[in-house]
Parts: structure tokens; C-alpha cells; sequence
């Protein structure tokens, strides 16, 4: 709310502790142009932040592959290890119960839990996987009160840059935001 | 550069203006934002209240024929010998059944890349699990002695007695709430960035402060967007067998009996054409009403509408494929009980019911083939409601004239329901509505993230590596 009126002129004018920069991009096109420039320029704790999924973002901003699938697979298997443990367990060794003749465990009959078992498993792993791997919930952000910022899940492209990034120079990072056609580029301090 | 576009970006600049757009009036991503997020915002309308009162009332009926069923026991529906099942499991097969088409359009057209299906994935979603819960309360309120119903849960317990896993019952038990289960985290993890949306939309101070807390501070950051592609990738993959299994194994519980008319192969995959089928004609009644009410034409068009009665079109006839082939195999079969059931089916005591179900099923979804009907909203209305009607009387039929006439003559029975069984279904379907108008009113019924990112100009236009090898040329 406080940098409502906030623009590129008087942000040096601005007081307390900065946090980082912030600029705009509406033309997704150029918005991948500059992920390409940051990332070729060597920054590290920047973000881009943007109201949908953008198509080559993640190439152009130079993000490592996730390793959520590993964690999905980690699920199925606990999942299905939990499936054919606990009918073996439970119906062959702790308690037999000789019910038509039927026999006591084999894998065709535990098919059908087995395969929604690691179905759950799969699906627990990956959401809270995810939740870890973007550290959600998170109910604050030091960008959070920024007005640029809010835009981001509405129709603008968002770039920040972190004031802990080896590069970042309030006045440089600014310009260069601007030289790869950025728009409302500013400090925003808290 | 402008002719290297259009080299690099065959789709937009070929593909596009052929095919009708999904979103019509050619919107900016504000107004989007602002027409979806702004529902949550609105007033409550008399017409509103007055729709959920009369739905609540719904539930409140049923929810009072549940405490007296419990109250009473399950002697005070119209089961008897031989009918032991009734209008409770064809509740819950049909509730179950209504759920798949969420499944289905939110995870199987997303792996097929149905981009129209982004309007209508979500409300669609949202209906799964509110017929889930409907089926949870029909096949728990069954169960007899309703509060032992964790029985049904293997844990450690003084009895020293485990659950038999050798039977379909337990399989289903597992089945469903695994779904419920899974249908929920997909719906949450869809829901996470449009709530943020809303949070960063709305103005009041608790709405801000609501939407904040349950989208677990989304911030739209690509380093989360990449594992939360992954994640939903993951998501509608795991949904896709799973929806296809969950109604399979519902289809167990009667085809692992020995009864004639329960006991064949065809099941499993009849039962699921079916789900897909009823659950697609519940959306299109929900959908017709929710574009009207919350005005949203703009984004569920009349092309999503045709596109969903091909799909009723084209399901309805598996299922009336269905039906034939089960006829043929009783006769094929040389078994004089299955033959004889399924005279039985058709020409019986319970004929009114077979007949209605091919009419509704077999019958309405054919006029379909023209395509001025399947874009005539009063007609698919009416054939959406006939669909849901049909269905459920299939999963009568299917469970009454199996077992109204068991083997020995001397077993013979006809069953009907009581005014109890009757509420509790007027009480599901005022539950299920009840929930659905909620959802609508506060809970962004367009997925307004993916609705954007199919938006003309909303994606790069070419792949920026090209870009940087013609900025280095030049």
C-alpha cells in the first residue's frame, strides 16, 4: 500500500531497507528476452512472476528440472508397499481366516488395492512435495505490498530481483531492466 | 522478423481463425480476472438465497430420513427378501458414476490437450466431489449400524480381526475414498493460483485475509509454476487410471456374485461408458444453469456445449452397445438363468424401468447427430435431464430384477421404496446442489489461470533460442 505512488523517480527518495527491484513486462515475448539476458548475466536471486504458466519460461530463466517426479515415484512405491504388506500381513501371517477356500494372500486378488494405494500414495507425495519444494504455505512475501507486484496474478509479468544477488546494484540492475524494455522499474524497500 | 513469426508460429497464425475461439468477445486478461474474481465480490441475490433455501430444505429432509434410518434401523426402507439392495446402492453407484465426468474432463482432456475444456474444468471438478460425498452418505448410511462404520478400516483392534481383503466390498472401499481423496488435492492444486487471484482482486479486508489463507501464498512465481506443471501433470495422470479403476471396481461388487444378469465380464467397462455418460450430462445440466445465472456465455460457449453432447452422443451409444451385448450374451451364453433374467429384465415386473432406461439412454442422445440440435440450449437441457434420469434407472434395473426373482420361486419378491429411502435421495440431490451453488458463489468457477494461458498473444510467439541466434546474426 505504501508505494502506491511509488515511481522510478523518487525511489531513491524512498526510505528503509531495500529489499529488491521490480519491473513489469506485458509482451510475453519480451519478457522471455529478458529472462535470457538475467540469466546469461549470471543472477541468481531473481524471480519472474507471472498469472499463468508461460511456455519456455523456465528454459529462459535457466530453472534446474524439478525433482518432484522422483518424489511422485517415492509415493507410488511407499503406496504399494503399504498395499501388498498390509493384506499379506494381516490376511497370511497375523490373523489367517480361511474364508471359501479362498487362499490367503496372492497378487491377483490384492490387484484392485494395490493399484489405488499407490494411486493415494503417488497423489500425497506429489501435493506435499510441492508444497515443500515452493515452501507454500507461506503467508508472507517481502514483495507483497508492492501494487506492481500484485499485478502478477492478473495480467502482468512481474521480474524481482533480490537485493542479496551477488550483481544486484540498485542503480545498474534498474537500468538494465529498463534496457530489456521493462516498464514502472523501481526499488521496493520495507 | 515479423515473417520469421509466422515460420516460428504455425499454430496462431494457421490453426486459430479457423477454429472457433474458447473464449468469445475477445476479453484482456483484466477483464477475465475481474469477471470471474468479481463473482465472489457480488451481492447475494434474493433469487440466490431463495435457490439455496429450497435446496437446503432438500438436504434438511434428507439429513432428517438419515438420523431416522439411524434412529430406527435400515428395517424402516423397503428392503426385503430378496431385494437387499435398493434405492441406497443405486444411489451410490449413480452419485459415484456423476463424479467420473470431473475426472474425466479435468485429467483425460488434459493429457489429450482439450483445450476447451479449461472453462469447464473446474465447476466440473467441483461437482466430482460433491457427488462423492452424496455416494459416501448413500453406501455408508447402508451399512446397517452406521456408527461402526470404521469397522471397515483395517486397524489394530481388540478383536484381533482384520478386514477380508479377498472381497470386492473392501476393494470399493478403498476405490472411493481414494477418489474423494485425490479429487480433492486435484481440485485444491488447481484452485491455488485463482485464489491468489481473488486475493489480490478483492478489496475487503476479510475476504483479502480468507483467499490469503487458503492460497497458502501463491505468488504466481515461475520457480513455483515449474514444479506446479509437473505436479498437475502428475495429478491428471495418476486420475486417468484411476477413474477409469475406481468405477471398475464399483462394477466388482456385483460381478464377482454368482447372479445372473451381475456375473459378466462386460461390467467394468459398461460401468465406466456409463459414469462418463451420466457424469457429462450433470455437468451440462449445471453448466446451462451457471452460465445464465452468473453470466458466464462469454466463457463456456456454445462450442463447449456442442463438444460435450458429442461426448454424451458418442458415450450413450457404448452404453446402448451395452445393453445389446448383454442381451446377446445371455442367449449366446446357453445359460438358462441368465437367458431367463434377462427376459426377465425386459419384459418382467421391472420392464417399466428397462424401457425408461433405453428410452432416456439409447433413444434421446441420438438426436445429437444433427448438429443444430446439439447447439440448442432448451434441447440439451432436456435431453441432459432425461441422460441423468436414465442412468439411474439403469443401476435400478440393474440391482432390482437381479434380485426381485433368486433362483427358487419360492424367493421371489418386488421391492419399492419407502418415503424414507425417498428423502434421503431428494436429500443428496439437495446436498449436492447445496454445495454446488456455494462453490459458484465463492470459489472462482473458471479456472482463470488456465483460461489465460490459452488466450491469443498470452504465449511467446516463437522459441526465444531462434530469437537469440538471429539478434546474434544480426
Amino acid at each position: 500500500m505504501m508505494h502506491e505512488t511509488l515511481t522510478t523517480q523518487d525511489a531513491a527518495v524512498n526510505t528503509g531497507t531495500v529489499v529488491g527491484i521490480v519491473g513489469e513486462f506485458t509482451d510475453p515475448n519480451a519478457l522471455i528476452h529478458a529472462a535470457e539476458a538475467m540469466r546469461d548475466a549470471g543472477f541468481r536471486k531473481w524471480d519472474v512472476h507471472t498469472p499463468y504458466p508461460v511456455h519456455g519460461l523456465d528454459q529462459a530463466m535457466g530453472v534446474k528440472r524439478s525433482i518432484l517426479t522422483y518424489i511422485s515415484f517415492t509415493g507410488m512405491l511407499g503406496g504399494l508397499s503399504t498395499a501388498l504388506g498390509l493384506q499379506w500381513w494381516t490376511g497370511a501371517y497375523d490373523y489367517k481366516l480361511n474364508i471359501g477356500g479362498k487362499e490367503f494372500f496372492n497378487w491377483q486378488f490384492s490387484m484392485p488395492i494395490d493399484f489405488e494405494l499407490s494411486i493415494l500414495g503417488t497423489a500425497i507425495f506429489t501435493v506435499l512435495g510441492l508444497f515443500a519444494l515452493c515452501k507454500l504455505p507461506t503467508w508472507y512475501n517481502r514483495y507483497q505490498e508492492d501494487e506492481s507486484f500484485k499485478k502478477a496474478t492478473d495480467d502482468t509479468f512481474v521480474i524481482t530481483v533480490d537485493c542479496e544477488d551477488d550483481r544486484f546494484s540498485e542503480q545498474g540492475t534498474q537500468e538494465m531492466l529498463r534496457r530489456l524494455g521493462s516498464k514502472n522499474v523501481h526499488t521496493v524497500t520495507n | 522478423m515479423s515473417v520469421s513469426h509466422l515460420e516460428h508460429n504455425p499454430a496462431s497464425a494457421l490453426t486459430e481463425p479457423i477454429r472457433d475461439p474458447l473464449v468469445l468477445g475477445n476479453p484482456s486478461m483484466k477483464d477475465v480476472t475481474a469477471r470471474i474474481a468479481s463473482i465472489v465480490e457480488g451481492k447475494i441475490t434474493i433469487k440466490y438465497l431463495l435457490t439455496v433455501t429450497v435446496t437446503g430444505c432438500m438436504a434438511l429432509l434428507g439429513i432428517g430420513a438419515l438420523l431416522y434410518t439411524i434412529l430406527n434401523g435400515i428395517g424402516v426402507w423397503g428392503l426385503n427378501n430378496p431385494v437387499g439392495w435398493g434405492w441406497d446402492i443405486t444411489n451410490f453407484v449413480w452419485w459415484i458414476g456423476i463424479g467420473h465426468a470431473g475426472t474425466l474432463i479435468s485429467a483425460i482432456l488434459y493429457l489429450f490437450r482439450q483445450r476447451w475444456r479449461n472453462a469447464i474444468n473446474r465447476s466440473a471438478e467441483a461437482m466430482t466431489l460433491f457427488a462423492v460425498l452424496c455416494a459416501l452418505t448413500m453406501v455408508l448410511s447402508h451399512t446397517g449400524r452406521q456408527w461402526l462404520a470404521y469397522w471397515l478400516i483395517p486397524y489394530p483392534n481388540q478383536m484381533y480381526m482384520w478386514v477380508n481383503f479377498r472381497s470386492p466390498l473392501m476393494w470399493d472401499v478403498f476405490a472411493v475414498n481414494t477418489y474423494g481423496a485425490v479429487s480433492l488435492m486435484f481440485w485444491f492444486v488447481g484452485l491455488i493460483p485463482d485464489l491468489a487471484t481473488v486475493r489480490n482482486y478483492v478489496r475487503s479486508k476479510v475476504a483479502q485475509k480468507i483467499y490469503g489463507f487458503f492460497s497458502l501464498g501463491w505468488t504466481g512465481s515461475n520457480r513455483h509454476w515449474h514444479h506446479y506443471e509437473i505436479a498437475y501433470m502428475i495429478l491428471a495422470g495418476i486420475s486417468t487410471p484411476l477413474v477409469l479403476s475406481v468405477h471398475s471396481v464399483v462394477s466388482f461388487d456385483f460381478t464377482v456374485g454368482i447372479l445372473p444378469g451381475w456375473h459378466t465380464t462386460i461390467f467394468p467397462p459398461y460401468f465406466v461408458a456409463g459414469a462418463i455418460f451420466s457424469g457429462f450430462a450433470m455437468v451440462m445440466t449445471l453448466l446451462i444453469i451457471a452460465r445464465e445465472i452468473l453470466d458466464l456465455k462469454q466463457f463456456i460457449t456454445i462450442k463447449h456445449l456442442e463438444n460435450m453432447n458429442k461426448v454424451i452422443m458418442a458415450t450413450g451409444m457404448m452404453v446402448g452397445y451395452a445393453y445389446a451385448m448383454e442381451m446377446f450374451i445371455a442367449w449366446y451364453s446357453g445359460s438358462a438363468w441368465e437367458r431367463w433374467i434377462f427376459i426377465n429384465r425386459a419384459l418382467g415386473d421391472y420392464a417399466w424401468s428397462y424401457w425408461t432406461m433405453v428410452t432416456c439412454n439409447v433413444v434421446a442422445p441420438q438426436v445429437f447427430w444433427s448438429k443444430k440440435l446439439r447447439r440448442s440450449i432448451p434441447l440439451m437441457f432436456v435431453v441432459s435431464i432425461l441422460v441423468n434420469i436414465g442412468m439411474w434407472f439403469e443401476r435400478f434395473t440393474i440391482i432390482a430384477t437381479t434380485l426381485h426373482h433368486d433362483f427358487l420361486p419360492s424367493s421371489w419378491g418386488y421391492y419399492s421404496p419407502t418415503w424414507v429411502e425417498i428423502s434421503i435421495f431428494i436429500g443428496t440431490i439437495g446436498i449436492f446442489l447445496t454445495l454446488f451453488l456455494l462453490f459458484a458463489k465463492f470459489v472462482p468457477v473458471i479456472a482463470i489461470a488456465e483460461v489465460k494461458a490459452i488466450m491469443p498473444g498470452a504465449q511467446p510467439s516463437h522459441h526465444h533460442d531462434d530469437h537469440a541466434h538471429t539478434e546474434v546474426a544480426k
